[in-house]
């Protein structure tokens, strides 16, 4: 009667199981070469792992079945055999090397970085990833897409919202890459470690911040590659994407040019904002959008930041009082601390706009309108 | 092997110890330590468990539903810290002190006021660390690990806390390990040889040794996280020519003995439960010594397996992973030795036999896990997602905990003097089997698919599988209860319990009557 249950129990544990996703219960093949040949090792060692566990879990059910004493087993007296023993150490020390020698020759080759065509510099901070074309000089910053009425529903408001399809898994702006050329990835961070990761490429690289590591991938086929930040990276860790869109050589020359002649036209956007003057409203409505999807990660939405871990901005001394320290904190950062230098990510125009917003947001009245050239002044292009 | 003195009988009438609290809190009676430790370890068990049911609740389905990412990662920060120093280790020190002196014919720990005060600061330890969740700015939010530089620059507040009481745990540990050392090598009773120690003695001792080597090594590291935060060193700061990697390797190099702190004495328990209920002697006595000497030793040349995603160079890459998979040797001589000394025995299956048959199972399942994870370009994909969560889940809860449970009923008789009931241990048994799969199983699909670990929130396809990980864990969390009930009930009374109430049990705490009296062997008793 026991057994029936169990084995109901285990029947039925095994069907919700795979009425779960079956599709989705494996290690991804990938696209690469390598994340074959990694697919490859673990399909092997998994296997083997299960044959030995038949083997032996076997051996021993066995025994449960045949050797108990409701069946009338009596106890043999043996408790040592030195041939035996150093059977089954022999054996599994073969095993083992018969595992080493594949996985000794993929991790080599894993680790040869010489001779790639492109290199891309992927630097990890709180949390977000920014990619730089090292032989094309330019650079850019990589978001989470999915808005936060999409997974915040820490008050029950949100309920109903629907999350799409890539929920947690897409940026405003994907890493854009060649298919057929080997390219080098230097990682390292700006703030506490991250880690790069890729499953489709097989590629995982802790991005230590002041240490620059290395990694490469010869991507095989078009696509969007989806992959997430692996290392705790602090409050957001779990909202911090990696998306790679991996496209034809000719499309890549297209898409590079293009970006090309977006830098040339923000340098001359720059230059027009510096000559303008910026409204009050204006700068309200664009500070705002930029607040919530920059800054509120860490000070809130409402500006009361979170006691004790991110500052309040809410009837901050510094936002009421001074105002270049205010500037200043925002292009610069403040070394030693969760605060980024934001010069290298926005604009001198976004910059002004979110310091406009922060001293005229949350019942603050200062009506200083900051204009480009004040934070031009600090540093900010 | 001895009978016992009458004398003992006699010293319970002749002790004058205090009444009530006052008895507790002065006691050098190594029992009435064991007892506390282990009720300690329990508490401490459920309390982290809660948090645990926090963890999973909140992954119960996508989305921030409950609480919100910082507290999120002091949960599962402090969950972690509080079963591996409050929960396993203590259970294993409460069972040391309760039976170390018992097997080896010894009428109390070798240093017992010691064993008072590394029991007593224990408390002292996790009250600190508990409060430090209720300070502004929340508790240790940087996971158990505590990878600087998320732990010093951009740690909370609360961070002294943390390291303070680290150092105090780490103390207690040091401690219960000097005094495991001292009893086993100056303390045995005439005749038993090393090489006659029980299993359990013998993996404690080098378990002591294991501690004695590697908390100094978390005593220096959390030392440094406290100058790198409060008093502007730069150990693990680039910008002042520290390097963060180093963290991790003085991490690892204690936390990879540690994971065997854990699992040692586990072997001993089970080579102690497997013969007495397949009522044949251990099979491989001496080779079980030498196994867990050997995994002992490799211990403290593989601790930058955790570390593959770092940029280390490839020959260390290679050396790690050679080192690793070696261990998979002597781990796997206990697995068939215990295997075959169930082989042609006459088995019955009790409580504590169910508990050591599921560990032997179970912990080689995480056995199989590790040695995936051993292999570096694999390792490269595993590494850091839920596929890590379930291997180490598999070797320390249904390892090192089933392991403890599996003691705690093999021995209960002898420390109250009634059975316990066997129907309810049964029931507590299979809940938690069924339990436990159904949480940590699925985990190893959710980490092949891509999930990472220590994430608050996830893509839509890992929500069926989170699902049902977290009926699982609420299953198994509730499971707990039953074994509080059945420790209970056997305190207060039931069946009274013979001296040796398993036919096949060897060793001299059963030559004891049960309960064991409040001095051990008071003249040792004579082995041959």
């Amino acid at each position: 009667m026991r057994i029936k249950i169990i084995i109901i129990a285990v029947l039925g544990m095994i069907s919700s199981v795979l009425s779960a996703t079956p599709s989705n219960i494996n290690m991804t093949r990938g696209v690469t070469d390598i994340s074959h040949r990694v697919y490859d090792l673990h399909m092997t060692i998994l296997i083997i792992c299960c044959l030995i566990g038949v083997v032996v879990f076997g051996a021993m059910f066995y025994a449960i079945v045949k050797h108990r004493k409701s069946q009338g087993a009596v106890a043999a007296q043996f408790h040592e055999s030195t041939k035996v023993e150093i059977i089954w150490t022999v054996i599994p020390f073969l095993i083992l090397i018969g595992m080493a020698v594949p996985a000794t020759k993929t991790l080599i080759e894993m680790e040869d970085n010489s001779k790639s065509d492109i290199t891309i510099k992927v630097t990890g901070s709180q949390w977000k990833w920014h990619y730089e074309y090292f032989d094309q000089g330019f650079g850019f910053y990589s978001l989470l897409a999915t808005p936060a009425e999409q997974f915040d529903n820490l008050d029950g408001k949100n309920t109903d919202v629907a999350k799409g399809e890539h929920y947690l898994l897409e940026v405003d702006k994907p890493l854009v890459l060649p298919i057929g050329k080997k390219i080098r990835f230097l990682v390292t961070a700006d703030d506490v470690i991250h880690s790069w990761w890729v499953p489709a490429f097989a590629v995982k690289q802790d991005a230590n911040p002041g240490f620059i590591n290395e990694a490469w991938t010869i991507i095989n086929e078009p696509g969007i590659y989806r992959g997430q930040c692996a290392e705790l990276c602090g409050k957001d860790h779990g909202y911090m994407p990696v998306v790679v869109k991996a496209v034809t050589q000719d499309e890549y020359a297209v898409w590079l040019d293009e970006q090309k002649q977006s830098v040339i036209q923000a340098k001359k956007d720059a230059e027009q904002a510096l000559a303008s003057t910026l409204t009050m409203e204006e700068s309200m409505t664009l500070g705002e959008s930029l607040y919530i999807t920059r800054c509120a990660a860490c000070h809130q939405p409402n500006g009361a930041g979170i006691p004790g871990v991110f500052p309040a901005l809410k009837n901050s001394p510094m936002i009421l009082n001074d105002r270049a320290a205010h500037i200043d904190i925002v292009v610069n950062g403040k070394a030693g601390t969760a605060m980024q230098a934001f010069k290298g990510q926005l604009t001198a125009k976004e910059i002004a706009a979110i310091v406009t917003y922060e001293r005229n947001a949350w019942g603050h009245d200062t009506g200083d309108v900051i204009q480009v050239s004040d934070v031009d002044a600090k540093g900010a292009k | 092997m001895s009978t016992l003195s009458t004398a003992q009988e006699h010293d319970e009438h002749h002790d004058h110890k205090p009444k009530g609290m006052m008895r507790w809190i002065l006691t050098t009676n190594h029992k009435d330590i064991g007892s506390m430790y282990l009720i300690f370890s329990f508490a401490m068990f459920l309390i982290g468990g809660a948090m645990a049911m926090v963890i999973r609740a909140e992954l119960y389905q996508p989305g921030l539903q409950i609480v919100e990412p910082n507290f999120f990662n002091q949960m599962t920060t402090v969950h972690g810290l509080i079963m591996v120093f409050g929960a396993v280790m203590p259970a294993f020190t409460g069972l040391a002190n309760w039976l170390i002196p018992m097997m080896i014919g010894a009428p109390d720990m070798a240093l017992p006021r010691m064993n008072n005060w590394s029991f007593w600061i224990l408390p002292m330890a996790f009250a600190i660390l508990l409060s430090s969740l209720f300070m502004e700015g929340g508790g240790p939010n940087f996971g158990w690990t505590f990878y600087a530089p998320l732990s010093t620059t951009y740690a909370p507040d609360s961070t002294a806390l943390f390291v303070f009481s680290v150092h105090i745990m780490g103390i207690s540990s040091i401690l219960g390990a000097i005094n495991v050392v001292v009893t086993i090598i100056n303390m045995r009773a005439p005749g038993m040889t090393y090489m006659k120690m029980p299993l359990f003695v013998w993996t404690w001792l080098i378990t002591a040794f294991l501690l004695i080597a590697v908390m100094p090594v978390l005593a220096a590291t959390v030392t440094m996280v406290l100058t790198d935060k409060y008093f502007a060193t730069s150990f693990f700061s680039a910008a002042g020519g520290g390097d963060p990697v180093l963290f991790q390797h003085i991490f690892w190099f204690f936390g990879h003995p540690e994971v065997y702190i854990m699992i040692l004495p586990s072997f001993g328990i089970i080579s102690a439960i497997v013969p007495a209920f397949s009522r044949k002697k251990l099979f491989g006595y001496s080779s079980m010594v030498y196994a867990t000497a050997s995994i002992a030793l490799l211990s403290f040349i593989v601790w930058a397996h955790h570390m593959f995603t770092t940029g280390m160079p490839v020959a260390a890459e290679l050396f790690f992973m050679y080192c690793t998979m070696l261990i998979s040797v002597p781990t796997g001589v206990k697995v068939f030795n215990w295997v075959a000394t169930m082989w042609r025995g006459s088995m019955t299956f009790e409580t504590p036999m169910l508990f050591a048959i599921a560990f032997i199972v179970l912990f080689t399942i995480g056995g199989f896990s590790g040695l995936m994870l051993a292999i570096t370009p694999a390792d490269f994909q595993y590494h850091d997602t839920y596929f890590v969560v379930a291997h180490f889940h598999y070797v320390l809860v249904t390892g090192a905990i089933f392991s403890i449970m599996a003691a705690a009923y093999y021995w209960l008789p002898k420390w109250t003097g009634y059975m316990y009931d066997e129907k309810l241990g049964k029931l507590h048994f299979w809940a938690s089997l069924i339990s436990v799969n159904v949480l940590f199983f699925p985990m190893h699909f959710l980490g092949l698919a891509g999930m990472p670990r220590r994430v608050p929130d996830y893509a839509l396809q890992f929500a069926d599988f989170n699902q049902l990980v977290s009926l699982g864990g609420f299953a198994f969390g509730v499971s707990q209860l039953i074994f509080l009930v059945v420790v209970i009930k056997c305190a207060r009374g039931g069946e009274k319990a013979p001296a040796k109430p398993w036919e096949g049990a060897e060793g001299l705490e059963w030559d004891m009557p049960s309960p064991a009296p409040y001095h051990s062997h008071t003249t040792p008793p004579e082995v041959k």
